[in-house]
């Protein structure tokens, strides 16, 4: 049975998983960039303290260094905001883990809107894109607690290099227990034959779930997918739901240009194409405001997403 | 050192010389200026200091050595070669679809390339994380890397530079190839590099100036280093790029040059005469 809900936000939930695994595994080390208390790896550092380093604000470096460590043997998980741990250590990332083949698990907090009052500058639409250029990784983004706690274990067991974005604040479980994740594979939360809705990570999966009740109330049946691993491709329930609807939206925290919207849409196109629309960010930086200010400012609510579903099936 | 180990080492040096002469001629053309210039380097690593066995190159205790400047992979798989980690015939493959000795040293292909470089900057990174790596598993082995003094222009050897001095990282002993030169011409006319030295000792390292093309300087700042405990250790070693390849010695685009065999034949001829070994 899953611990996850001994920890009161995500940032607890994921540095609480790779507790749990460096309890039963001597490889894993965690290094940070001088945010340790934001993401709570200060935890893992009093727990393990001679398989913590603050690398300091130097996030490149904290990447390749981590990939030196892989090269002795050792299983880093490293974090950064969402922003840092993509755009800023993107060629070490690339070359020194990717390239040279090494496995590090890379945490990136903080992922699109969520990055609330620290603004446009701190604010990831990008990493989705950038992570799924590189051959190889996993990319996840849970929508939950326990998704978050069990996907984030599985990483190890996968030995593969991994990116993890993860809201820092808050937290929901809408899984109980006993539920069991598997990396590639979505979770369909609903299985409606009038529209597809693919969402990943929280704030998505949230304007599903409500656009779904939105939708029932006026006689429309929606698919809802909680799409929780971005990177393999769930192509099997892809697949199945766009030929059960016909209509596909997909909705996620990040940019259009090469997103998860974009991937879905080429493999359907090529396999079976369908009418698609997309919930996302477009020509458009971050900018400063909580969550609902943000929700509203980009379009993120569960009511447009309705709106977006019965223009897509007219 | 010893006359008997210093002459072994002046001949192998010249050897590997021949060798990655050779191997570039075999391809028509690569960075010749960058892998001269540390051959005495690579020569008193691999056939006196490190700890390596090259019929187990994955060996979990060895010693390491991550090659920063990924660019100057010739004259590292020259020595790899010598020493048996691969046939020597693999040379000639050097940069030809499907070889296992690609023109920026990569760890996937090649037995005995410690860390994959290419990018500039990051195989520093890299070290200093093998050096943490190791600690962290009680190893006693020592990681060596070379930095090439254009690549320092990078602000990532820096941010390497300050996690190695804050983590005293003292089974670390990093080499600067201080040749002067880098892509564009002189890095006095493209960013000066000065006051190397001064500036790792003030990221907290232990750090040495000698003239790289020695042996027993070389041997001297590394024998000091291992008995400096709680820093890491810079020597920066004053170089000519593309030492012991006479047609790019003294020039200015002697980065990556054109070596056909003919004019590989007739370098080797020179740099034989010149060392009197005719």
């Amino acid at each position: 049975m899953s611990k996850a809900r001994e920890f009161k936000n995500y940032r607890e939930v994921v540095v609480g998983a790779v507790s749990e695994l460096a309890r039963e595994h001597e490889d894993i080390v965690f290094l940070d960039s001088d945010l340790s208390s934001c993401i709570t790896s200060t935890s893992f550092e009093s727990e393990f303290p001679s398989r913590f380093i603050n690398c300091g604000i130097a996030e490149a470096n904290m990447a390749a260094v981590a990939a030196g460590m892989s090269a002795t043997g050792l299983t880093p998980f490293i974090h950064s905001f969402g922003c840092f741990a993509s755009r800023r250590m993107y060629d070490q990332v690339f070359l020194s883990i990717g390239y040279a083949k090494r496995c590090v698990h890379i945490i990136g907090s903080d992922p699109g809107i969520t990055a609330q009052y620290n603004g446009g500058t701190h604010m990831p639409f990008e990493d989705i894109a950038l992570y799924r250029q590189i051959p190889d990784f996993i990319v996840l983004e849970p929508s939950d607690g326990e998704s978050l706690y069990e996907l984030t274990k599985q990483v190890y067991f996968a030995k593969k290099n991994s990116y993890i974005r993860t809201p820092r604040k808050g937290v929901e479980f809408r899984y109980d227990e006993r539920t069991k994740f598997e990396i590639g594979k979505g979770i369909e939360l609903h299985d409606g034959s009038d529209v597809a809705i693919i969402a990943t990570g929280a704030v998505m999966v949230d304007n599903a779930v409500e656009a779904y009740e939105i939708l029932r109330k006026e006689g429309i049946n929606a698919t809802v997918i909680d799409l929780h691993t971005i990177k393999p491709l769930d192509t099997e329930l892809i697949l199945k739901v766009a030929k059960r609807t016909g209509h596909v939206i997909v909705c996620e925290n990040g940019r259009y240009a090469g997103g998860v919207g974009e991937g879905i849409a080429a493999f359907l196109a090529k396999n079976y194409p369908v009418k698609m629309d997309f919930m996302c960010v477009g020509e458009r930086f971050g900018e400063v405001g909580n969550l609902s200010y943000l929700k509203e400012a980009f379009g993120f609510t569960g009511e447009h997403l309705a709106s977006m579903c019965k223009e897509l099936i007219k | 050192m010893d006359q008997q180990t210093l002459k072994m080492l002046k001949k192998e040096a010249l050897d590997t010389r021949i060798k990655t002469i050779g191997c570039i001629s075999s391809f028509g053309s690569g960075h010749i200026g960058g892998a001269m210039s540390i051959v005495e380097v690579l020569t008193y690593l691999y056939y006196k200091e490190m700890r390596i066995d090259a019929d187990d190159p994955a060996w979990k205790d060895r010693d390491r050595l991550v090659l920063s400047k990924g660019h100057s992979g010739p004259s590292l798989y020259a020595t790899l070669a010598k020493k048996g980690f691969f046939p020597m015939e693999w040379l000639k493959t050097l940069n030809k679809g499907g070889t296992n000795l690609p023109s920026h040293v990569d760890m996937t292909k090649t037995p005995g390339i410690d860390f994959t470089a290419g990018s500039l900057g990051q195989g520093i990174s890299a070290a200093v994380g093998i050096a943490l790596g190791l600690r962290v598993q009680n190893s006693d082995a020592y990681v060596y890397s070379i930095v090439g003094d254009g690549e320092s222009q990078e602000g990532e050897v820096w941010e390497a530079a300050e996690l190695a001095g804050a983590q005293s990282l003292d089974h670390l002993i990093a080499f600067t190839d201080l040749n002067g030169q880098q892509l564009d011409g002189y890095t006095e006319d493209i960013i000066p590099m000065h006051h190397l030295k001064e500036r790792y000792e003030t990221f907290g390292w232990d750090s040495y100036e000698i003239n790289g093309h020695s042996f027993e300087e070389i041997d001297e700042a590394v024998s000091k280093a291992k008995s400096v405990k709680g820093k890491p250790h810079m020597i920066i070693m004053h170089t000519h790029k593309s030492q012991g390849y006479i047609p790019g010695e003294g020039i200015k685009a002697n980065h990556s040059m054109t070596v056909s065999l003919e004019k590989a034949e007739e370098a080797i001829r020179a740099l034989k005469e010149r060392e009197g070994a005719v």
